[in-house]
């Protein structure tokens, strides 16, 4: 096994542990904006999709499937934290807050 | 086989790209490391409301952070496509995010499945066409997880979109060999995966790999009923999170890895929760028929004993009441009902009375969305129960209100053991004084069974829309 994968393989492991333990302490009440939040996070992809793009490739075709990816993920990094953000502010305490 | 990796091994080193992590500039990989970190902290602070808001903006600070480092990567060398993809995204989201109906939450967070996971299957892709049969085995492999997770749930989610928005139709569709026929075709997929990995410079294999994962995401989704989308919701959540994690392994990016790792355990306990508030089990709920009833005929349960009222006499029960629990249902969401009954609670609040609101973990189409509506109400959120937390207290309360929800209060689940939902866990709303339902019918709910309920002693039906029933209430206890 290469070493990048048995690394990559460790840094899964434990963040999907770490993923498992923080989200078990999530209020039920806020499912949903973590459903949303935890997507925007996971749109951290339009990284991968930038380099693919920006990257010397020289085939229209991985051009445009790169763009429409940075497209997508960016959609959801723009949407996603303002949605999540959008629903958190409704929560509050007492009226007067 | 030790033989075999370590040749393909020195192959995929020679022949593609380096590894991005190798020739990243310290500081982006200090830049990453902050953001995975960001991250951590984001979902720890959505522990609770008061720090959740933190949350948020730890994220957009790790995700702000990360993107400009990338954009100034120097093997990133050509920059129109990519502002063109930027400006077009954020024209898009702006005002999906800002205008989107709380109502329509499920379908627009389904909808954001679709285009995470697009991204990471087109990546994966790109990747392929691009470097071919160059790339390592565990590339390779690492490609088909990505696209295989990525166009599955892009298709289903967009089938799950639809059914949530009613496009698509809501009822359970089976028919006979249906999971057979799922099962194949997912057997299929893996075997063009396969194929993918071992004749990658076969032209054919990854078209028909991609249509195969396409068709099972459809192939998956389209039987499943609406009552069952929050857990549906909850695994593709997983999958996209999943798909971008592959994503990670495909491109050697760590933070990627756990980016996509972090959704991927937080959509599979969703996921688990669901499952259990439904006393189903995954397979159950992905592959399982819908059982036909075994539950008695609605005559046989209602015949006579439904007692029916009216907004006055509601209002004259609730005017000598002094604890009251309100129960939500996927009929308040549907008759837009939440702001009047935010009303009907600042009224009652007003009156000395003190209210409740019992949210069952099923309770609308994803886990939390009741919540999202009445926080949307302005109702405060310490007043939004878990179904654990109210269950005890039923017996101690006057009045409980129940809107638009059914089988979540059905106490065949709990007294029955051979009704369909036996074992679910419910909101015990038949131990309180008095229960007033609020429907518009006896029609039955997603399980398709009669409720004992209506037909109790102290069950008042008040047959009506959702909305109009709580304003109606709310004018005639206004003249008390």
């Amino acid at each position: 096994m290469s070493p990048s994968l048995e690394s990559n393989l460790f840094v899964f492991a434990l963040a999907a542990f770490l993923g498992y333990e923080v989200v078990r302490r999530v209020s039920p009440q806020l499912h949903t904006p973590l459903m949303s939040l935890t997507n925007a996070i996971s749109a951290i992809s339009v990284v991968g999709a930038i380099v693919v793009t920006g990257a010397g490739h020289n085939t229209t075709m991985v051009v445009v499937l790169g763009t429409i990816a940075v497209t997508a993920s960016m959609i959801n990094v723009v949407g996603g934290f303002l949605m999540t953000d959008r629903m958190l502010k409704m929560f509050k305490k007492r009226k007067s807050d | 086989m030790g033989c075999f990796l370590s040749i393909t091994g020195v192959a995929a080193a020679a022949g593609r790209l380096v590894p991005h992590n190798a020739t990243m500039p310290a500081y982006v990989i200090m830049i990453y490391l902050a953001a995975a970190m960001l991250f951590a902290l984001s979902l720890k602070w959505l522990s609770s409301p008061k720090t959740a808001r933190w949350g948020v903006l730890a994220g957009e600070i790790g995700m702000a952070a990360a993107i400009i480092a990338t954009l100034f990567l120097p093997e990133v060398r050509h920059y129109d496509w990519i502002t063109i993809a930027f400006l077009i995204a954020i024209m898009a989201a702006i005002p999906m995010a800002r205008l989107i109906p709380m109502t329509a939450v499920p379908q627009q967070i389904a909808l954001f499945h679709a285009f995470g996971a697009l991204a990471a299957a087109l990546v994966g892709t790109a990747e392929y066409y691009a470097h071919g049969s160059s790339l390592g085995t565990s590339t390779l492999i690492a490609i088909g997880f990505e696209s295989l997770l990525g166009y599955l749930t892009f298709t289903g989610s967009l089938v799950a979109a639809g059914k949530l928005q009613e496009i698509l139709p809501t009822q359970p569709m089976n028919y006979p060999g249906q999971n057979v026929l799922s099962i194949s075709i997912l057997a299929a997929s893996v075997i063009a995966g396969a194929m993918v990995v071992i004749i990658p410079a076969n032209p054919l294999v990854f078209p028909i790999f991609i249509a195969l994962c396409l068709l099972f995401g459809v192939m998956l989704i389209l039987p499943i009923g609406g009552g069952d989308m929050p857990t549906v919701i909850a695994l593709l959540n997983s999958y996209a999170g999943l798909s971008a994690s592959a994503m990670g392994f495909v491109l050697n990016n760590k933070l990627l890895i756990i980016g996509g790792a972090l959704e991927g355990s937080s959509g599979f306990i969703l996921a688990m929760i669901m499952c259990k508030a439904m006393n189903r089990s995954f397979i159950n709920v992905l592959f399982g028929q819908v059982q036909a009833a075994k539950a008695a005929k609605s005559d046989d349960i209602y015949g006579g004993n439904i007692k029916s009222v009216n907004a006055e006499e509601v209002a004259a029960i609730l005017d000598g009441a002094r604890r009251v629990a309100i129960v939500p249902g996927y009929g308040l969401a549907v008759a837009q009902a939440q702001h009047a009954v935010g009303q009907l609670f600042e009224l009652l609040e007003s009156r000395s009375v003190d209210v409740q609101f019992g949210i069952h973990p099923v309770a609308g189409r994803m886990p939390g969305h009741m919540n999202v509506l009445l926080a949307e109400a302005n109702i405060p959120y310490d007043h939004l129960m878990e179904m654990d937390r109210i269950n005890p207290e039923f017996e101690n309360m006057d009045v409980v209100i129940v809107n638009g929800a059914n089988d979540v209060v059905n106490p065949d689940a709990r007294d029955n053991p051979n009704s369909p939902i036996a074992g679910m866990p419910i909101l015990n709303v038949d131990k309180a004084g008095t229960v007033i339902v609020i429907k518009r019918s006896l029609s039955p709910g997603f399980a398709g069974i009669p409720n004992p309920l209506f037909a109790a002693k102290n069950c008042l039906m008040y047959f009506a829309d959702g909305k109009k029933a709580v304003l109606d209430i709310i004018a005639e206890l206004e003249k008390l």
